[in-house]
């Protein structure tokens, strides 16, 4: 969403908010394919304060992926290429850094963490070993006793008992709960300022993500890191997040405060996938579900991507993408139909 | 019912029933319905290597009798060790020179692709076959039968092939079933052990355990489900190891132990030659040439071929 | 017919683990499956929930015939199941059948789907070619999709229709029993809940009975009508879907509960119930498996708790309430 066409509408009170440590403007990111353009990220903007939590909520083919990999510019290349945008940490932006520069700030200034613990980690070395090359990489004058020390330290901050012989581990030694936390801490070793975690929890048992949840939250308590937590789990949202973003074929099409997007849903998408997850405390006769497929990101329509799908769908949906429309603190919805009351209000 | 339309998600889908458009799957999977709509895809053939082939390999060794004049076998004693025709002392009537024989250069050469075609395409089969079979029965059903035929497989590996070839070749003679039974017997090592690996991954899948459910029995899993996905390494084997049997068929020839004089066979020429090779060097060198580009040209198709077939049937979500 | 459609009865599955100095020598085993024990009844969904190495695939995997277990036996129709031949295990195999979880793999790549539907019938059974086709047509009619997808291949659908292939190709014997094994775990959230409606519709529709594997709480709490709970290769508790989500009794199930996500932002927990991981199948605690991370363990844990039916078919592993 563009800021300029923020805060129409229906829009009454903007909070104010701090100066954000991340600011994404209009970013786009295409893949160049024999089969034409995809837009994987086509035109996101969001911005996350110091110590906040935003989740970017999307099923595959919305693009989040790329837009993870497109904040430290780690798009598989030469296939994909940013386009245009901005990324703007602590005032500078990164797209516009050298490659040198950007790979100093990855890792040191903004941080990722990948979905998938087995892919993170090289299975022919150990645990130890793939700790101390993430520390080298940005403190090459480090002592062997100084990495050491320092790994030991990351180990515990991520709550790794007896991390002296798990340094010593190969990966498939240890659990993939541990491993996820093996990976955190080496992202987190320099103390970045922003985490990026695509899909943290997905491949983690049930119990084992609340506590890597939980673990996620600690460390933004203590060093005052902002993360930005991409999942397709609205349960992860509901419990680790501060704002939502939801994102739909290439763009965002709702955002706002986490509380506000579950109880006052602007965006028909958004209110479908609420509505399509089951419940364990109540069975429903029948489970609401969204007919049809996303639209192929190479071959995109002209109005609203949603509007295929969508039951409240008009002539102008198809027509052109929907502006922008701003609601109560900083709440953000891309729909012609935002301001009506489509549905009963919680 | 065309492919293109569920491909496109244009217009209201109906419930479930459009194919999914994500990313990245859906536009290569679009373009997989038939096998041979790939090949429409002509940018980065081998055009020059497949050229090779067909020119000095396929082609004369199937119309050999039609574009020959001249007798393979036999020649005219006067006319021995002409030159090349653009040669001082060449004539246009034997284009590539003639032998000690008095053979026309080029009518042997013919001839001989017709050989290498031959030997080449019967031995892969047979390899491919065998190998083939061995490898799927030692990777599903492991255990003793695996045990077995990785055995042999290792033994097979490590026989001396020149040295087993010799000594076949003096119990039982030289002659064009010799060479095939040799050849075939050190060619279906590679193909046993490949298919055998893909086999065990294979058998893993859950489209296997699928059918098991289903109540298939271990022939119809290998015959329907496993060979099918194996079968594309097959190809891409079997093309690089014709040239590989090319170059034995033709050291074997050379020393004696191939194909029979007098007939011409590539490797039989270049031996043919080694006496003569300061003054007609065109008897080693033309045939030496044909061989070369032929190897060539298989390897590098070959190696296209992979990389044509393989990324494509990554099939990932 | 009387008495349970499958019956499991102690059924343990150990695989040996290799070791030593050449890699031959086996120096223990992985106890994958300890001990289970359940029914499933005619027309009946029971749902086996865990965490990942609890062993409820692999009891799938022993009650599907894929592999025998190292001790126990499985029933169907009160016969069983390991040592049927020939026609007999035709007529299990046409009874029993599967869906698998992820649908990138569970369908041959080089196969078309009508192939892919037929062929349990077409193994199974003699049947002319019209009316294999026939039963096709209408098998992925049944399942939402349409005849004509017959004649393409997997690669050209979605996650979720492929889904519904699996099940088409599972459904055409009409058999009596389904084990799905996390049928929509790898599929996104707005197609799970198709294909949770349509195994619904089906189960309503055709009174099949289903074994459905998950770790998936609230797809079990929607569709099953009781619920076993598995750790460590035992199951711990089993009830009526509504006994075991609205009064769990063993700490286990409590804690998984507990630890499903919250449904809106004002449902967060301050502290997680609890700590550390699920202990490898292979050196597993001798007693209670539960009592390294159990709240509520007690000396007495260091023994294998007896399963004690609290109510009528309901049944709890745990010293608590013996």
């Amino acid at each position: 969403m563009s800021e300029a066409a923020a805060a129409k509408g229906p829009a009454k009170v903007r909070i104010n908010r701090p100066e954000p440590v991340l600011k994404v403007s209009d970013l786009k990111t295409y893949l160049y394919t024999r089969w034409g353009v995809t837009k994987a990220v086509d035109g996101v903007s969001f911005e996350v304060c110091p110590g906040e939590t935003l989740g970017i909520v999307g099923e595959s083919g919305s693009g989040k992926s790329m837009l993870a990999l497109s904040l430290v510019r780690l798009t598989p290349e030469p296939a994909s290429r940013i386009e245009s945008g901005q990324v703007i940490l602590n005032g500078r932006d990164l797209l516009a850094l050298s490659d040198k520069k950007m790979r100093e700030v990855r890792g040191t200034e903004i941080s990722m963490i990948l979905q998938d613990p087995q892919q993170s980690l090289n299975p022919v070395f150990r645990i130890g070993n793939q700790l101390a090359e993430a520390i080298r990489v940005h403190d090459t004058d480090a002592t062997r006793a100084e990495v050491y020390g320092r790994s030991i330290s990351a180990l515990e901050s991520v709550h790794v008992p007896a991390p002296e012989r798990r340094l010593r581990n190969y990966p498939h030694e240890i659990s993939g709960g541990m491993k996820q936390r093996v990976v955190g801490a080496m992202a987190l070793a320099f103390q970045p300022q922003v985490l990026i975690a695509d899909e943290p929890t997905t491949a983690l048992d049930v119990t084992i993500q609340a506590q890597y949840l939980r673990l996620l939250e600690e460390l933004q308590e203590r060093t005052g890191v902002s993360i930005v937590l991409i999942t397709h789990d609205f349960g992860v949202v509901a419990e680790a997040c501060d704002r939502v973003a939801v994102m739909y074929a290439g763009r965002i099409v709702e955002q706002g405060p986490v509380e506000e997007i579950f109880d006052n849903p602007r965006h028909p998408y958004t209110k479908a996938l609420l509505d399509s997850r089951p419940r364990v405390d109540v069975v429903p006769e029948r489970l609401p579900s969204i007919e049809g497929q996303p639209p192929a990101l190479n071959d995109l329509p002209a109005g609203c991507r949603f509007e295929p799908r969508c039951r409240y769908a008009e002539d102008r949906c198809r027509a052109a993408y929907p502006d922008v429309v701003g609601f109560y603190d900083n709440h953000l919805a891309a729909c012609w139909k935002a301001g009506e009351d489509l549905w009963p209000a919680r | 019912m065309t492919t293109r339309e569920i491909r496109t998600g244009a217009g209201k889908p109906e419930a479930g029933l459009a194919t999914s458009a994500a990313l990245p799957r859906q536009p290569a999977d679009a373009q997989q319905v038939r096998g041979w709509r790939r090949l429409k895809r002509l940018e980065r053939m081998p055009w020059i290597s497949i050229s090779i082939i067909v020119f000095v390999l396929l082609l004369p060794a199937i119309f050999a009798d039609l574009i020959t004049t001249h007798d393979p076998l036999r020649g005219t004693l006067a006319d021995r060790l002409t030159p090349p025709a653009w040669i001082e002392g060449g004539t246009w009537s034997y284009p590539l020179g003639t032998d000690k024989q008095g053979r026309d250069m080029l009518t042997r050469l013919i001839y001989g692709a017709r050989i290498s075609l031959a030997v080449s395409t019967i031995t892969i089969f047979i390899g491919l076959v065998i190998g083939s079979i061995l490898g799927l029965l030692a990777g599903y059903f492991g255990g003793w039968t695996d045990r077995v035929v990785s055995w042999l497989i290792d033994t097979f590996f490590s026989l001396p092939g020149v040295l087993l070839a010799l000594v076949i070749v003096a119990a039982i003679g030289p002659s064009f079933v010799t060479i095939v039974v040799i050849l075939s017997v050190t060619i279906w090592a590679p193909f046993a052990r490949q298919v055998r690996g893909e086999t065990l991954s294979v058998r893993e899948a859950e489209f296997v355990a699928r059918a098991q459910v289903a109540g298939a029995g271990p022939g119809r899993i290998l015959a329907k489900h496993v060979l099918p996905n194996v079968a594309n390494t097959l190809i891409v084997m079997a093309t690089l190891q014709v040239g590989v049997v090319i170059i034995n068929e033709s050291s074997l020839s050379f020393i004696g132990a191939g194909i029979p004089r007098p007939n011409p066979s590539w490797g039989v020429m270049v031996a043919d030659g080694r006496d003569q090779i300061l003054i007609a060097w065109w008897i080693s060198f033309f045939p030496g040439l044909a061989i070369l580009l032929v190897v060539l040209a298989f390897n590098l198709t070959g190696d296209w071929l992979r990389d044509f077939l393989d990324p494509k049937l990554r099939q990932r979500q | 017919m009387a008495g349970p459609l499958m019956v499991v009865d102690n059924v343990v599955k150990h695989f040996p683990v290799l070791g030593g100095r050449f890699g031959v020598t086996t120096v223990g085993h992985v106890r994958a499956v300890d001990g289970v024990s359940f029914t499933i009844e005619e027309g009946e969904v029971l749902a086996l929930v865990g965490e990942s190495g609890c062993g409820k695939s692999t009891t799938a995997r022993l009650v599907l015939r894929l592999w025998s277990p190292s001790s126990g036996t499985v029933l169907l129709d009160g016969r069983p199941v390991h040592a049927l031949k020939g026609a007999d295990l035709t007529w299990f195999r046409t009874s029993v059948q599967a869906v698998f979880q992820d649908p990138w793999a569970s369908l041959s790549p080089r196969m078309r789907v009508r192939n892919i539907v037929a062929e349990a019938l077409v193994v199974n059974r003699r049947v002319s070619r019209d009316e294999v086709r026939e039963r096709v047509d209408s098998t992925l009619e049944k399942v939402g999709m349409k005849r004509w997808h017959g004649d393409l291949f997997p690669h050209e659908f979605s996650g979720g229709q492929r889904q519904r292939i699996a099940l088409a190709s599972a459904l055409i014997t009409e058999p009596r029993l389904l084990v799905l094994d996390e049928p929509v775990s790898a599929l996104d959230v707005s197609v799970r809940a198709q294909v949770i409606n349509l195994l619904k519709d089906i189960q309503t529709d055709f009174g099949t009975s289903y074994l459905l594997i998950s770790h998936d709480l609230e797809t079990v709490r929607y569709v099953a009508d009781r619920v076993a709970v598995m750790y460590l290769g035992r199951i711990v508790e089993i009830g009526t879907t509504e006994q075991v989500f609205t009064s769990p009794q063993h700490p286990y199930t409590r804690a998984l509960l507990e630890s499903v996500l919250p449904r809106h932002p004002k449902d967060r927990r301050s502290k997680p119930v609890i700590s550390g991981e699920m202990q490898s199948p292979l050196e597993p605690p001798s007693g209670c498996r539960f009592r390294a991370r159990c709240p509520r363990v007690m000396d007495v844990c260091r023994e294998s708790p007896p399963s004690v039916e609290t109510e009528p078919g309901r049944m709890v592993a745990c010293h608590l309430y013996s």
